[in-house]
């Protein structure tokens, strides 16, 4: 059964309290039409819920599949400095089909970051490793594509769609 | 599937119309065997797509990786060029499923290879194997394990 390695930890982007009674943890590619279907079923689930679902995203770009998958991940780390880490993503899965270098630059200046600091901050390789950390932590934890959530670190292999998701999180 | 503990049963297969890859090929390297059922799968970040994206964290390891099916040279040669994968498919095409029937991974009703894994060491002995339900990606967490305990020994 395969379980999710390491456990949510201060490494982590996290909505919701620690502590919550349910933790859901989605592996994403930024460039997935898959997880960009997701994308609008986890904000509903994370509002209906509320403070009972503490939400975690890590990385897993298919790079060869999706070329900017990497560049999305990483810009969304780089935001993630300047605490605006989920606005990115948010601004990423909202304009999938539009994904490119100067897209991700737009979507920064659109957030209001300081942009000299995105542009040195996203050729930082600390960056890169991380979000090479989070594929690798992906695969040992059986990740075998995207989008894939753990419950509570639990592998959950169902639908992602809406109602199936939210099932399985208010057992 | 064949035994853990045991020789890997050599082989000679064709990947591409040009190219033919045998067992004494990885000798003194890991070397992951992934029997698939087909080339063309339609969904999106398949199993050998996201093989394909490890290839550097089973280098690491000192592994390689081949895959399997029974599809043909010209098919597979299609298939990499498609997918963008960088390691080779070996076409067991003609006699059909020679290779997957030696390893234990035909489906006879169906006339195409299981999904199934194995790990060699360089030695070409077989230290660890897993059969996935065909429908099933058994992603790489198995073979990463098994790939740790191998140089852990070390």
């Amino acid at each position: 059964m395969a379980k999710l390695t390491p456990p949510p930890g201060p490494q982590d982007h996290a909505r919701g309290k620690e502590g919550a009674s349910v933790t859901l943890v989605e592996y994403g590619d930024f460039q997935c039409p898959h997880c960009g279907r997701a994308f609008p079923a986890v904000e509903n689930i994370i509002q209906q819920m509320g403070p009972g679902l503490r939400f975690i995203f890590r990385h897993f770009p298919l790079s060869e599949a999706h070329p900017m998958a990497k560049p999305s991940a990483i810009a969304a780390e780089a935001a993630a400095r300047q605490g605006k880490f989920w606005e990115m993503h948010h601004a990423i899965f909202q304009n999938q089909d539009l994904l490119s270098p100067e897209a991700l630059f737009a979507f920064a200046k659109q957030l209001g970051l300081d942009l000299q600091q995105f542009r040195n901050d996203i050729q930082d390789p600390a960056l890169e490793e991380k979000v090479d950390n989070d594929f690798v932590s992906g695969v040992k934890s059986g990740v075998n594509g995207t989008p894939s959530f753990f419950i509570n670190g639990h592998k959950y292999n169902g639908s992602y769609d809406e109602e199936s998701l939210m099932a399985s999180l208010t057992f | 599937m064949l035994t853990i503990g045991t020789p890997a049963p050599d082989f000679t297969l064709y990947s591409t119309p040009g190219q033919q890859h045998s067992l004494q090929d990885f000798q003194g390297r890991n070397l992951i065997l992934a029997f698939y059922p087909a080339d063309w799968s339609p969904v999106c970040g398949d199993q050998m797509s996201l093989y394909n994206e490890m290839l550097q964290l089973f280098r690491k390891h000192n592994a390689a990786l081949l895959g399997i099916s029974v599809d043909s040279k010209w098919c597979h040669q299609a298939y990499m060029q498609s997918r963008n994968l960088h390691f080779p498919l070996l076409a067991d095409f003609e006699p059909k499923g020679a290779m997957a029937k030696q390893y234990g991974a035909y489906d006879e009703k169906e006339g195409q290879c299981e999904r199934a894994l194995y790990v060699i060491d360089g030695s070409g002995i077989i230290r660890w194997n897993f059969l996935s339900p065909p429908a099933v990606n058994p992603g790489a967490d198995g073979i990463l394990n098994a790939l740790e305990k191998i140089q852990g020994k070390k």
